[in-house]
C-alpha cells in the first residue's frame, strides 16, 4: 500500500515573540519489513534560524529546529510518501505467559528494538496497581504473550470510552484508567502499563491512520489528527506485535508509523522549550490517502 | 598520656591509630607526641582557632530537613587521619586501575555494549536505570575520555585491608570540603604540621586546573564550573573552587547553544565555552533531551556534545557507574576489560535479579545491607527509598516479587580513628573520599582526601545529615615532601588574566543587590527620623509624622511596627540576590550581609515605638555602611562592580527624588524640609553652606543640584553616567548606547535647571526618567 501523507501544524501567538529550541517527530520513519519511506519534506515557515535532521536512539527520525525572536506564528507542512506492507501473521509465534519474564531477561542487547527498553517503568509510566489487577483479571486464560497482548487490547476497546475532551497532554494513565475515558494517548498508556505489569516488554508508537477507509469498512477514531498506538514484544520469533487499543485492531496496513519509544514522553510530535509570552493556538490538519492503484 | 586514657577501640575493628597489639602506628607517633606535650586548655584554644577560620571562610553546607533548607556550619573534627605514604601508594595503584575500568565500562556502555551482549553485564540493569541517557549513547566525548575527575568512598576492614564502597563518577563533591578541612587542620596544628612530612594538596589542583585549560580550544575561552545553584548542598564547595582554580561559576539558564557553539550570555552579548566543569546531574542538563522537567539546564546541551562542541567533566551519563548493582559484576568485568582482577575490592554485593544471589542475599540478610539495585547512593547514606529493614517473609516476598530491584551489600565494619570529645581522644569509625584527576600524562591521586567520621561508634552515621563530621587526611612521608604552592614556578612571568566574562544574570543580581541595599537604608533613614519624633512627642501630633507614616505606607512598609515585614522583606531579597552570586564578592561582605538581616530579624522581636527604635535604626545603619563600605573598598572594579553601583546611584537618586516631591511640596507641614535634610545626613553641611535656616531653594540646591554632595540626585546621576560609559557597548568613537543617552538626558535635564525653576512638575519627569533607566539596563544587558 503506497500512501501520500500530509500534515499541517500552525501554532499563532498572536503579538508574542518565540524563540527557543524544539525537537520535531513528525517525519514518518522506516520500520524494516514494514514501511518503507518513499519521500518526505518538511517545511518550516518562517525558516528557522537552526535546523538539524536526525536519528534518535530508536531511530525515529528527528528535526532540531531554533528560533529567535519570531513574530505572529509558525506552521509546518509535512508531505510524505510512504509505502507500508504488512498483514500481522495468522500464526501465533508467541510464547506461553508464564515464565516469560524469564525469557524477556535472557534476551542479551541494549539495540534500540531490544526488549530491555520497554519491560521496566518508564518516565511518564510508573507502574500502577489498579491497572495491574485489571491487566491480571482480563488476561485469565490466556496461554500465550499474544493471547493475554489481544485481550487486553479488546478488553480496553470495551471498556474505555474515547472522550476527546476528557483528558490533555499530561493526564497519567492512572487517571484516564479510573475514569474509563480518553483519546489514542490515554488508551495507549493505559494498555502499556498493563502489558509491563504483565512482565511483557510494550512501547508507544505514534503515527497517522489512512483517512478514507477501504469500500465498506467504519472510519478509525483517530483519523483526523496524529494517532497513537501499542507495540508489544511477543517473543524472539514473534516479535513486536503493534494492537491499536482506541480502535481494538490488531495493526497491519491502515496504520503509518512515525515514531517509536518507552511512552508518549519519546515520541512527542513536538517538544522543547518555544518561548511564549502570549497564548499559543495549535491547528492540526492530517490527510493519508492511499495513491490509487497501489491497494 | 591523658588524651589516650579511655581510647579503646572495640574488638574485631581495625584502628587507625593503634596496631593490634595496642601500640600506636609509627605514622602517628611524631603527631601523638606533639599532641600530649599539648596543655588541654591549649588544645582547646587551637581547635576553636581552626573553627573560627571555618567560620569566617563561611564554609557551610545545605541540610534539607522536612522540607526546610538551612545553611549548616562545617562540622570540622580536628585530629587528622595520618596514613603513611606506602599504604597510600598501594591504595593509589589500586583506585588508578579502578578509574581505567570505569573509563572502559562506560566507554562500552555508550558504544559497542559487549558487556551486556556477552553476559556480564544484565541488560535489565542499564536499560532501567535512569542514569543510563539514551540521547548520549554512541556519542563518543570530545577528547575522548568520558570521565576526567572521580573519586572514591573507601573505608578499611577488620583485617585491615581497603575496600572501595562506592564509585562517584557524575559530578563527585567534596574536593573543595577537603582543602578547606586541610586549610583549617593545617592553622590548628601548625607548628608540627610545617615539619611532619605531611604531602600538599596545591600541586592536585594545580595538575587539574591545566589539564582542563588544556582542554580548551581557545585560550580566551574560560574553563567554568556548572552549577546547580545556591540551593544545591555543596554550592559553597561550587563557588569556593571556582574562585580558587580562577574558573568561572555558571547556572543552566547562562548558557546557550547556537549555530553549533556552546555560549555564555553575558553582558557583553554571547562568549563561546567549551570545557565545563559539570557539577550538575546529567538528566538535569538539558530539558530538550533528558529529563523535560529541568529548570536548571541549557536546551541543546546534549546536541552541543554530539557536534563535539563541548567538553562536560564528567560527560554526561556518567552516572550510570555510580548505580549499586554494578559492584556486584565489576570483580569479572575487571577481568575481562584489563585482563588484570580488582587491585582493591569492593564492598561484596549481590544482585538479587539472579536466583542464586538472591537467596545467598536472604540466607544471610542478618549482615546485608539491602537497599535498590538502581539507587545511586553510597552505603552509608540515608537512603529514602531503602525499604525499612523487613523483617524476614517480608524480604522474602520482595525479592520474590522483584528480585531485580534489590542489591544485597555485605556489610562491612569501618575501621576506628580518634575524634576530640569532650578534650579526650575517642574512636571512631570512618570512610574516606580520595579524589583522581585525569592529566594529559594520567591519572593524579590527591594526595590526602575527605574523611567522613561517625558521630557515634555506629558506622551508619557516617553521613553528616546524621550528625557525623568531616576530617583531614595526612599522607606522611618519611622525608621532606615538595612545599606545592598553585604557581607553577615561583618567579615564572605570568599573564594577568583578562577581566572575566559577566553573565547576564550574574550582572542583574549584582544590581539587585546594589538596589535593594540602598533601598534598605532609605527604609532606615525614614524609620529613624519617624521614631526620633515619636520620642520626643508620644502623641504624634508633630506634623511630620503624618508625613513619615505616608511615606513609608507609599513603600509597603507597615508605619506602626518597629521593624516592619517590608524592610526585612528587602534585607531578604538582598541576601537572596547576593546568595546567587557568592564566588564575585568577599566571605566579609557576604558576612555582614548576613550579620545585617539577622539583627533586624532579632530587633524585630523585641524593638517598642519610639527611642528604643530610633536608636536600633542608628544600629543597622551602621551595619549597612559596614557592608556597603566593604563591598566598596575591597571589590575589584570590574564590570559587576558597575552594575552594583548603578542600581545603588539608581535607588538612591529615586529615593531622594520621592522625598524632596513631598517634603518640598508648598502644601508640605512645617519642618518637611528640615526633614528632608535630616534624611539626607545633611544637616551640617547645610548649615556650613547655607548659613540660614532651611528653605525650599537651599533644600533643593543641596539634595538635588549639588554635584559634590553624595546624596544629592546630580551626584547620583553623575556616578551613572560614568558607569555607564564603561559598559560593554559603550564607546568613546562610536555612536552613544541608547542607555547612555538617557543617562546623559537626565543629567542635562538636571544640570540645566536651578532651585527655582526645579518645580513638582521636573521633579516628577525626572523621577519617570529614573524608573525607565532600569527598564532600559535590564532590557539592554540581562536578558
Amino acid at each position: 500500500m503506497l500512501y501520500d501523507i500530509r500534515l499541517r501544524m500552525g501554532y499563532d501567538f498572536g503579538k508574542a515573540a518565540a524563540s527557543g529550541r524544539q525537537q520535531l517527530r513528525i517525519v514518518p520513519r522506516s520500520v524494516p519489513g514494514r514501511q518503507r519511506v518513499i519521500a518526505n519534506v518538511l517545511e518550516l515557515q518562517p525558516r528557522p534560524h537552526e535546523r538539524v535532521d536526525s536519528m534518535d536512539f530508536f531511530g525515529n527520525s528527528v528535526v532540531e529546529t531554533a528560533y529567535r525572536a519570531v513574530k505572529g506564528g509558525l506552521s509546518l507542512h509535512l508531505q510524505a510518501r510512504i509505502e507500508r506492507d504488512f498483514t500481522p501473521p495468522t500464526l501465533d509465534l508467541s510464547p506461553k505467559l508464564e515464565g516469560f519474564d524469564a525469557l524477556v531477561r535472557r534476551q542479551r542487547s541494549l539495540g534500540p528494538r531490544s526488549p530491555h527498553h520497554f519491560t521496566g517503568p518508564s518516565p511518564r509510566l510508573p507502574p500502577d496497581p489498579a491497572i495491574r489487577e485489571y491487566a491480571r483479571r482480563k488476561t485469565q486464560g490466556s496461554m500465550t504473550v499474544l493471547e493475554a497482548a489481544t485481550a487486553l487490547n479488546q478488553a480496553l476497546y470495551d471498556d474505555m470510552r474515547f472522550d476527546p475532551d476528557a483528558t490533555h497532554v499530561d493526564t497519567p494513565a492512572t487517571e484516564a484508567f479510573a475514569n474509563r475515558h480518553g483519546v489514542c494517548q490515554d488508551f495507549t498508556h493505559i494498555m502499556i502499563t498493563a502489558l509491563r505489569a504483565l512482565g511483557v516488554p510494550a512501547g508507544y508508537v505514534s503515527g497517522f491512520l489512512r483517512t478514507h477507509p477501504p469500500e465498506g469498512q467504519a472510519r478509525l477514531e483517530g483519523a483526523d489528527a496524529m494517532h497513537a498506538w501499542v507495540m508489544a514484544w511477543c517473543g524472539e520469533e514473534a516479535g513486536w506485535v503493534e494492537l491499536d487499543p482506541t480502535n481494538g485492531i490488531a495493526v497491519a496496513s491502515d496504520h503509518v508509523v512515525v515514531a517509536v519509544g518507552r511512552d508518549y514522553g519519546d515520541v512527542a510530535p513536538v517538544s522543547g522549550v518555544l518561548k511564549l509570552s502570549g497564548k499559543q493556538v495549535i491547528t492540526q490538519a492530517v490527510d493519508v490517502i492511499a495513491v490509487s492503484g497501489s491497494e | 598520656m591523658n588524651l589516650l586514657r579511655g581510647y579503646i577501640p572495640e574488638r574485631g575493628v581495625a584502628d587507625e591509630l593503634l596496631d593490634a597489639a595496642g601500640h600506636i602506628r609509627p605514622v602517628w607517633q611524631s603527631f601523638m607526641e606533639y599532641l600530649a606535650a599539648m596543655s588541654p586548655e591549649e588544645l582547646q584554644k587551637r581547635t576553636a582557632r581552626g573553627d573560627h577560620y571555618l567560620r569566617d571562610a563561611g564554609v557551610y553546607y545545605r541540610q534539607y530537613n522536612a522540607g526546610i533548607s538551612s545553611e549548616l556550619e562545617w562540622p570540622l573534627s580536628h585530629v587528622p587521619i595520618l596514613i603513611n605514604e606506602a599504604d597510600w601508594a598501594s591504595i593509589s595503584a589500586g583506585l588508578m586501575q579502578r578509574a581505567d575500568l570505569l573509563e572502559a565500562v562506560c566507554r562500552d556502555l555508550y558504544g559497542p555494549n559487549l558487556l551486556v551482549e556477552e553476559g556480564y553485564l544484565p541488560a535489565s540493569l542499564i536499560a532501567e536505570s535512569r542514569e543510563w541517557l539514551r540521547p548520549l549513547v554512541g556519542v563518543t566525548p570530545r577528547g575522548g575520555h568520558f570521565l576526567n575527575f572521580v573519586a572514591f568512598e573507601i573505608g578499611r576492614g577488620p583485617d585491615g585491608a581497603w575496600w572501595v564502597l562506592g564509585d562517584r563518577t557524575q559530578a563527585p563533591s567534596g574536593v573543595g570540603f577537603a582543602l578547606q578541612n586541610r586549610v583549617a587542620t593545617a592553622r590548628i596544628f601548625a607548628d608540627h604540621y610545617a615539619q611532619a612530612h605531611v604531602h600538599r594538596l596545591a600541586g592536585f589542583f594545580r595538575c587539574f586546573r591545566d589539564a582542563l585549560n588544556g582542554m580548551r580550544n581557545q585560550q580566551t575561552n574560560r574553563v567554568s564550573i556548572l552549577t546547580p545553584g545556591p540551593l544545591n548542598e555543596t554550592y559553597f564547595e561550587h563557588a569556593y573552587i571556582a574562585r580558587y582554580l580562577g574558573f568561572g561559576l555558571l547556572e543552566g539558564e547562562d548558557l546557550t547553544f547556537e549555530d553549533g557553539e556552546l555560549m555564555v550570555r553575558t553582558v557583553a552579548g554571547p562568549l563561546p565555552i567549551d570545557v565545563l566543569w559539570r557539577r550538575l546531574d546529567s538528566n538535569f542538563a538539558d530539558p530538550l533531551e533528558l529529563d523535560p522537567q529541568s529548570k536548571l539546564g541549557t536546551p541543546g546541551l546534549v546536541a552541543a556534545v554530539r557536534r563535539g562542541s563541548v567538553t562536560l567533566v564528567n560527560a554526561l551519563g556518567s552516572g550510570i557507574l555510580e548505580i549499586r548493582a554494578l559492584q556486584a559484576f565489576l570483580p569479572r568485568i575487571s577481568e575481562r576489560l584489563l585482563d588484570q582482577p580488582l587491585m582493591l575490592p569492593n564492598i561484596a554485593t549481590w544482585w538479587c535479579g539472579q536466583e542464586a544471589e538472591a537467596s545467598h542475599v536472604l540466607a544471610h540478610a542478618g549482615r546485608m545491607l539491602i537497599g535498590e539495585a538502581l539507587s545511586t547512593s553510597l552505603p552509608f547514606d540515608p537512603d529514602p527509598h531503602a525499604p525499612p529493614r523487613p523483617d524476614h517473609d517480608a524480604l522474602k516476598r520482595a525479592l520474590q516479587a522483584n528480585g531485580a530491584g534489590y542489591v544485597g551489600q555485605e556489610v562491612v565494619t569501618l575501621s576506628t580513628t580518634p575524634a576530640l570529645v569532650d578534650g579526650v581522644l575517642r574512636p571512631r569509625p570512618m570512610s574516606l573520599r580520595v579524589f583522581l584527576a585525569r592529566t594529559p600524562t594520567g591519572w593524579e591521586v590527591m594526595p590526602g582526601g575527605y574523611a567522613r567520621i561517625g558521630r557515634t561508634d555506629d558506622s551508619t552515621a557516617l553521613s553528616m545529615r546524621r550528625g557525623g563530621s568531616a576530617a583531614d587526611v595526612w599522607i606522611v612521608s618519611a622525608k621532606p615532601v615538595r612545599q606545592d604552592t598553585m604557581l607553577a614556578t615561583p618567579g615564572e612571568p605570568f599573564l594577568r588574566a583578562l577581566p572575566g566574562m559577566l553573565p547576564s544574570r550574574a550582572a542583574d543580581n549584582l544590581f539587585w543587590l546594589g538596589r535593594y541595599v540602598e533601598r534598605a537604608e532609605g527604609h532606615l533613614r525614614l524609620l529613624r527620623a519617624l521614631h526620633l519624633r515619636l520620642s520626643e512627642d508620644p502623641d504624634g501630633g508633630h506634623p511630620t509624622i503624618a508625613l513619615l507614616r505616608d511615606l513609608l505606607e507609599a513603600r509597603g512598609l507597615d508605619s506602626d511596627v518597629p521593624v516592619p515585614e517590608g524592610f526585612l522583606g528587602t534585607l531578604d531579597a538582598a541576601v537572596h540576590s547576593a546568595s546567587k552570586i557568592r564566588d564575585r564578592f568577599s566571605v566579609d561582605g557576604w558576612t555582614a550581609l548576613n550579620d545585617l538581616s539577622k539583627t533586624a530579624r532579632r530587633f524585630a522581636k523585641t524593638l517598642s515605638e519610639g527611642d528604643d527604635t530610633a536608636r536600633a535604626t542608628g544600629v543597622l545603619l551602621r551595619k549597612v555602611s559596614g557592608f556597603t563600605g566593604l563591598v566598596h573598598e575591597n571589590m575589584y572594579r570590574f564590570v559587576g562592580w558597575r552594575f552594583m553601583s548603578i542600581g545603588r546611584a539608581l535607588e538612591r537618586s529615586q529615593f531622594m527624588l520621592a522625598n524632596l516631591i513631598a517634603m518640598g511640596a508648598p502644601d508640605a507641614p512645617d519642618g518637611a524640609l528640615d526633614l528632608a535634610v535630616e534624611i539626607a545626613d545633611s544637616a551640617m553641611t547645610h548649615r556650613r553652606r547655607y548659613a540660614v535656616s532651611t528653605n525650599r531653594e537651599t533644600v533643593l540646591d543641596l539634595l538635588a543640584l549639588d554635584a559634590l554632595n553624595p546624596r544629592a540626585i546630580l551626584y547620583s546621576v553623575n556616578e551613572m553616567q560614568q558607569h555607564v560609559s564603561f559598559l560593554p557597548g559603550s564607546d568613546p568613537v562610536s555612536q552613544k548606547s541608547p542607555l547612555e543617552r538617557a543617562v546623559l538626558r537626565m543629567h542635562a535635564d538636571l544640570a540645566v535647571l536651578t532651585a527655582e525653576t526645579l518645580d513638582k512638575a521636573a521633579l516628577v519627569s525626572l523621577q519617570q526618567q529614573a524608573y525607565a533607566l532600569s527598564d532600559m539596563i535590564s532590557a539592554a544587558y540581562f536578558k
